[in-house]
């Protein structure tokens, strides 16, 4: 019966890390469901990019109050977590507190003592950004989009990480034996008094709960990822990694219309010769992007990076002049679409089968496409390299180059253009007039 | 005034066995659109003064296709790209300067996949280079100690990153810069790109370029400055919704310079 603690933790944990596992499968499967892309050149810029971006933080701090915020909470997040290692292994061997006995004192109180800060510190930026969003509502995380589900979600994280640090400080605010060594308890010395009177037994059973509390409460969440805006603590170095390194303004030819194109344009073409035997020419089954499987897969992997902070729509001219575009919206329109299609393969043992559903119309409307100025706003501000932009692309490439159904302005505009060499009913032969005017 | 231009054209270059030092890409606006013309007449005075040897395409040049693939006709794009690249490579161009962000961002970074290899540089970036070799002087003239903001287009600025030819130029006419709200980086779009200029806008509570010249306006500018002729609309535009026409011109960072010297 003495090992019953040990094996109860070692079955939590093989529980907690198991589901991880398996929902981490499904969502590369999920991503893997995108089109192929080469990603694969200037690999020591996208290493600079992830160090710089996902690491440094570089274009969080962009705006202050929040980045400095978020540093606090992620600096925190990465060095609280040592802790878990010592927790971890104490569970496993029925320990406590191995890091004393491995560790001189004073090490150990100073790694202690800095989460105790950090873990203070970690609470007190939650607590302001769970101010910013329900107490100051700023603009950004009161959009249309951010509703029900989403609103919660952001919630949720924050209370999560509320009470996790709450937990490891009262963890050690009961650990009679981690106060008596008076080191590394800068932080839970002062909520002891909160336990005063409390008999020997009692502060033993505060401390055991959280101690379990604190365990449990961080599998609960690494499984929560999985369903949450929070999976960009994971996906945003991945995503930066991958991240566009072209100019912003160089938006991607498609290869299949230079073939076409070239085709078209080659006077030696034989416009009526059978395709060689064996010579099948890969054409895609089509132009743009109607559906998440028509995108490539970095752009699945954007919408799973997003964590919905809404800086993009906060910078995007339509949003701010009321047209119903939110780049926000379109990455969580595409994430809700593709988990919607993976849950729609997994129901269907392998398969995925017709829904009579698709990315446009069910979830983006072409309202919304058609309202885009490709100013990039929406890219340059995102803090983890999302390009939203680059989908909005895909889908008017889909509904001009497929349905035809471009508004009837644009379609003038592109007749134009074919005919006369101008987005104007202009003659090409009088280009050079303005020099005698 | 403008039997003074000289706009020579490649095809006189090459029929006399030359080859100018730069292609000027005037663009669809600035061939056709009564506003811009203006600004690539104020330009090509500047090339005539600095003893720029340009040629232009004239009747050879055709729509890069930007506002084809920004409205998602790939195949249009690609058409119009490659008629446009055999032109560019028959004559053997090397070096090409436009006065729109959206030729110049085209030209630059979608041509070169399909075998359009050019040193492509914006008019602003242009004029900075024939300052810093001593072809050009400016003198601020009228423009001395004026306010003057400058409105960043997205092709230049977000898409390319350039942000300091332009507000160079202004420098150096001894003005007074004055930076919007949203500018450089954050800048916000005049409500033209991506086909936009080619379309109504989609229903909302305010029009972008009316946001933008609201956002130019509370600088409280003697001038607006533009560096793209469809800005320039927008903002023109917008200056008018505001009332203040009479007030505030918008004038291309070419104009600006072109007037200083009293071209």
């Amino acid at each position: 019966m003495e090992y019953l603690p040990n094996i109860l933790f070692i079955i939590l944990l093989g529980i907690g890390i198991g589901f991880f596992a398996v929902n981490v499968k499904k969502l590369v499967r999920n991503i893997n469901l995108g089109q192929d892309v080469d990603v694969s050149d200037n690999k020591s810029q996208r290493w600079k990019n992830m160090a710089m971006i996902a690491l440094g933080q570089s274009k969080m701090v962009r705006r202050p109050i929040a980045g400095f915020l978020h540093i606090v909470v992620y600096l925190g997040f990465v060095i609280i977590n040592i802790e878990v290692l010592e927790i971890i292994i104490d569970g496993i061997f029925g320990t406590h507190r191995i890091g004393l006995s491995v560790l001189p004192e004073s090490v150990y109180g100073f790694l202690i003592g800095s989460f105790e800060v950090l873990a203070l510190l970690v609470f007190v930026a939650v607590t302001i950004f769970w101010i910013r969003r329900n107490v100051i509502k700023l603009a950004r995380f009161w959009k249309s989009e951010m509703t029900s589900w989403p609103k919660n979600d952001g919630n949720f994280i924050l209370y999560f990480e509320m009470v996790l640090m709450t937990l490891f400080l009262v963890m050690n605010a009961t650990d009679m034996h981690f106060q008596d060594i008076q080191t590394g308890n800068v932080i839970s010395q002062y909520i002891t008094s909160l336990f005063s009177g409390l008999s020997e037994t009692t502060l033993h059973v505060i401390e055991r709960t959280t101690w379990w509390f604190h365990i449990i409460g961080i599998l609960v969440f690494l499984n929560y990822l999985y369903f949450s805006k929070h999976l960009h603590i994971l996906l945003a170095f991945p995503n930066t990694f991958f991240g566009k390194l072209t100019p912003k303004g160089q938006f991607n030819n498609l290869e299949a219309v230079t073939k076409e194109v070239k085709m078209m344009m080659d006077p030696n073409v034989d416009p009526f010769a059978a395709p060689a035997e064996g010579a099948e020419e890969a054409i895609p089954a089509k132009f743009g992007a109607s559906d998440v499987q028509d995108l490539n897969w970095v752009q699945l992997l954007n919408a799973y990076t997003c964590t919905e902070c809404g800086r993009c729509t906060s910078e995007c001219p339509a949003n701010q002049t009321g047209k119903k575009l939110s780049p926000r919206k379109i990455m969580m329109d595409t994430r809700d679409r593709l988990e919607e299609v993976g849950k729609n393969i997994d129901a269907n043992k392998g398969e995925f089968k017709e829904d009579g559903k698709q990315l446009l119309d069910d979830y983006i409307t072409r309202e919304e496409l058609w309202a885009c100025t490709s100013c990039n706003a929406c890219v340059e501000a995102c803090p983890v390299s999302i390009d939203p932009l680059s989908i909005i692309m895909e889908m008017r490439r889909y509904l001009v180059m497929e349905q035809s159904a471009a508004p009837i302005e644009l379609n003038n505009m592109m007749t134009n253009i074919e005919n006369n060499g101008a987005p104007w009913p202009y003659n090409q032969m009088d280009r050079l007039n303005w020099k005698n005017e | 005034m403008s039997e003074l231009l000289k706009v020579p054209t490649m095809a006189e270059f090459m029929a006399q066995g030359k080859q100018p030092e730069v292609l000027f890409w005037v663009g669809c606006a600035g061939s056709f659109d009564d506003r811009a013309k203006k600004i690539t007449k104020a330009f090509v005075k500047i090339l005539n003064k600095a003893k720029v040897e340009f040629a232009v395409l004239g009747t050879e040049e055709s729509c890069t296709g930007d506002p084809a693939k920004r409205a998602g006709n790939e195949f249009l794009f690609q058409m119009q790209a490659v008629t446009n690249i055999e032109v560019l490579n028959a004559y053997e161009v090397k070096k090409i300067v436009t006065a729109c962000p959206h030729c110049f961002n085209t030209i630059k970074n979608e041509y070169p996949e399909l075998g359009g290899n050019y040193e492509v540089m914006h008019h602003t970036q242009f004029l900075k280079t024939l300052l810093d070799d001593g072809r050009l002087t400016i003198e601020g003239g009228e423009f001395k100690g004026k306010r003057i903001t400058f409105h960043d287009p997205c092709y230049l600025g977000r898409a390319n990153n350039v942000y300091e030819a332009p507000r160079e130029l202004i420098r150096k006419l001894e003005a007074e810069l004055v930076e919007m709200k949203n500018c450089k980086r954050t800048g916000l779009c005049c409500g033209a790109g991506g086909a936009q200029m080619f379309k109504e806008p989609e229903k909302g509570n305010k029009d972008v370029n009316v946001e933008r010249t609201e956002q130019a306006l509370e600088t409280q500018p003697e001038i607006i400055a533009a560096g793209c002729p469809f800005c320039n609309t927008m903002m023109t535009d917008g200056v008018k919704a505001k009332e203040k026409e009479a007030d505030v011109p918008v004038m291309d960072i070419a104009e600006l310079i072109a007037n200083a010297q009293d071209l």
